[in-house]
């Protein structure tokens, strides 16, 4: 009886099994690294708004605080995008014909808000409350960057749960004193309270930050 | 026990390696045999499909309409769905005692065995690692249960019983299945080589991976056999065991006791023993085994199952012993319920199916009456379902809080599913009976040839 399989059928088997391996490993490296990737969290993505804002000339230009425009950081969980009025408190005056705040303008005369195009958002099962980061010395460019650099605003982090766990497991390194909350690139000198004496002075660590309710409630 | 009586054969006189080898390779080649596939499999084959349809569909009709399908709900969060996954899990372990714990005792009636009883390991397993998926809410999501770097930041919390089981289940099937496979292969090997068709002996060929028989590959084999053979043992033992931890580590009442993972290991053996009964008793007739599996078998296996039934017994008592000898109030009210109330009569049949039937196994001559004892292993196949029953419902039924007792009524739903997974065990276990080797045949010639 002649035989079942040819020599050959060893370098299939071989090659098969070595695919299937490959594939399988392919497949978990993909799944590990897709959801991690900037084009998945859109990071780095600048995103097409109604006026084309640009932090970099308002902060770092003209050395507009954060707080000027998103007045309810420090009260509110919301940070609060700023109503026309708030433009209209310089633009009334200077560029009032500038083609490019025409949308601004209209808005203010037809009383209808601008409708800001969301640029960091969290899932609706995520509980954030921007007060009490800025409250318990995390600053704004923790979480959206240096938007001092940004011409065009971009989600500069994640924002992924790990992101937030990151901190929330050892909050220390990430907090700075109340009085650079609004600073944007700055880095901590040799003036800067060590780690554990800002967790103390704010009275960080009686509770566990990564209990589920903390951010799921 | 034996008596004057003379004990029967491992083997029927006369047998060799030959005439072993071609018997049993006519029961899956059945070369010229007419019809090629018996009628008695196809109606039982029919019957499977049947059942494992309704399973499908209830498994459908789960996955878009949610829980809420089935009567779980508080306080009895927990039914049909962990019941299912326990007894199943369980009547898997038998196939694990035999094959690989007897193995390493070397006791010569295990050979015969073995391969019947790993397919229905297998089997088994196979149906109860899908309910711990199917009783999650979101089962999409299972895989959150394994430790993988992901961007939740999120890791397992390695200190719960129901991660150690997510581990032990997905060791015991994969060990299984790789240890019923490497079994398999020099058998798979010889029924490619007597085998008449090119298409049968690419089909056996291709499964047997090229196992030749060659003095490297026997001693490559065997070495690695008595591995996973040792690797088994403890692991049947250890599956059950997290298992009943699942149980003992929550604080319900009736489940917070440190005999759980023994009394689970027990209860395991004897569904276990109660199945390859139960499957060997008729194969035995109608694949033709008469040779190989002798009333010495069914002798040892009635044992077998008498001792694992004495085992559950001493649960049972130090069940109720522990709790009246205990401080715990709430335990005792649920026992008094799980004795003389609305789940009684799950108690006193799980007491008379389990303990008092299995108690005629005692006399030699009903060990040997198959009718019988495939009736007492039916029953104790049941028992063990009504066990897991009163375990699970009873206590979660009847909890600290008597503001927060309730009661459970399983749905169309969830019975379905039992009986779905009851055709998904028959069809995998037909489609190896037909297919696969019945009998170790390379295992029983080296015993037939003795030692060497």
């Amino acid at each position: 009886m002649a035989a079942v399989f040819s020599p050959r059928a060893n370098v299939i088997v071989t090659v098969v099994m070595l695919g299937a391996v490959g594939i399988v490993v392919g497949v978990c490296l993909w799944w590990f690294a897709w959801p991690r990737s900037d084009y998945v969290r859109h990071v780095g993505w600048a995103i097409q708004q109604p006026v084309p804002f640009s932090h970099q000339h308002h902060v770092a230009g003209l050395g507009i605080d954060c707080r000027f425009c998103h007045s309810s950081v420090e009260r509110s969980a919301q940070a609060s995008l700023p109503p026309t009025f708030t433009c209209m408190t310089c633009h009334s005056q200077i560029w009032t014909n500038a083609a490019l705040l025409a949308e601004v303008r209209d808005s203010l005369s037809e009383n209808r808000p601008i409708v800001w195009a969301r640029v960091t958002d969290v899932p609706d099962y995520v509980y954030f409350n921007h007060s009490i980061h800025v409250s318990k010395g995390v600053g704004c460019e923790s979480c959206h960057g240096n938007v001092a650099r940004m011409p065009l605003t971009y989600k500069a982090k994640t924002l992924t749960m790990q992101f937030c766990l990151d901190c929330h497991r050892d909050p220390g390194p990430n907090l700075r004193p109340l009085a650079n909350i609004y600073d944007m690139d700055w880095h901590p000198d040799h003036a800067t309270p060590p780690p554990a004496e800002l967790m103390r002075a704010y009275h960080i660590g009686g509770r566990n930050l990564t209990e589920c309710s903390i951010c799921h409630r | 026990m034996s008596g004057p009586a003379v004990i029967a054969p491992v083997v029927a006189p006369g047998e060799t390696a030959q005439s072993l080898t071609e018997r049993i390779c006519a029961v899956t080649l059945r070369e010229g045999a007419r019809p090629w596939t018996p009628l008695w499999w196809w109606a039982a084959f029919a019957v499977s499909l049947g059942l494992l349809g309704i399973g499908v569909i209830a498994v459908g009709w789960l996955f878009y309409a949610g829980l809420g399908i089935w009567g779980i709900d508080w306080p009895v969060v927990w039914g049909l769905d962990i019941l299912n996954y326990v007894w199943w899990i369980a009547i898997a372990s038998g196939g694990t005692f035999i094959s690989a714990l007897f193995f390493l005792l070397g006791v010569e009636w295990r050979t015969a065995l073995n391969r019947l009883a790993e397919s229905l390991t297998l089997c088994a397993a196979l149906c109860a690692a899908i309910f711990p998926i199917l009783h999650l809410g979101r089962p999409w999501f299972f895989y959150w249960l394994f430790p993988y770097p992901n961007t939740m930041g999120l890791w397992a919390q390695f200190r719960s019983p129901l991660v150690w089981d997510f581990f032990a289940i997905l060791t015991y099937v994969l060990a299984s299945i790789l240890f019923w496979y490497f079994g398999l292969l020099p058998d798979l090997a010889t029924l490619r080589d007597r085998a008449q068709g090119q298409g049968r002996r690419v089909f056996y060929g291709v499964l047997a991976l090229g196992f030749r028989g060659s003095g490297r590959q026997w001693r490559h084999y065997r070495s690695v056999y008595a591995v996973m053979a040792a690797l088994m043992a403890p692991l049947v033992v250890s599956v059950h065991s997290i298992v009943g931890m699942d149980f003992a580590g929550s604080a319900a009442t009736g489940w917070h006791s440190t005999q759980f993972p023994p009394f689970f290991v027990f209860g395991a053996a004897l569904s276990g023993f109660a199945v390859v009964l139960l499957a060997i008793l008729p194969l035995r007739s109608l694949l033709g085994l008469h040779a190989y599996v002798t009333e010495r078998h069914i002798d040892v296996l009635g044992r077998l199952f008498l001792t694992s039934s004495l085992c559950v017994g001493y649960a049972y008592v130090m069940d109720a012993f522990s709790t009246f000898y205990g401080p715990d109030e709430a335990d005792r009210t649920m026992f008094l319920m799980r004795v003389f109330g609305l789940y009684a009569p799950v108690y006193w049949g799980t007491i008379l199916l389990n303990i008092v039937f299995p108690q005629l196994l005692w006399w030699r001559s009903v060990r040997l009456t198959q009718p019988l004892v495939w009736l007492i292993g039916l029953g104790v196949l049941v028992g063990m379902w009504l066990e897991r029953f009163q375990i699970i419902v009873t206590s979660l039924a009847r909890t600290q809080l008597p503001s927060a007792w309730g009661h459970y009524t399983p749905t169309i739903w969830e019975w379905s599913l039992l009986f779905g997974t009851i055709g998904l065990f028959l069809t995998t276990f037909l489609l190896i009976v037909r297919l696969m080797p019945v009998v170790a045949m390379a295992e029983m010639r080296a015993m037939l040839r003795g030692p060497a």
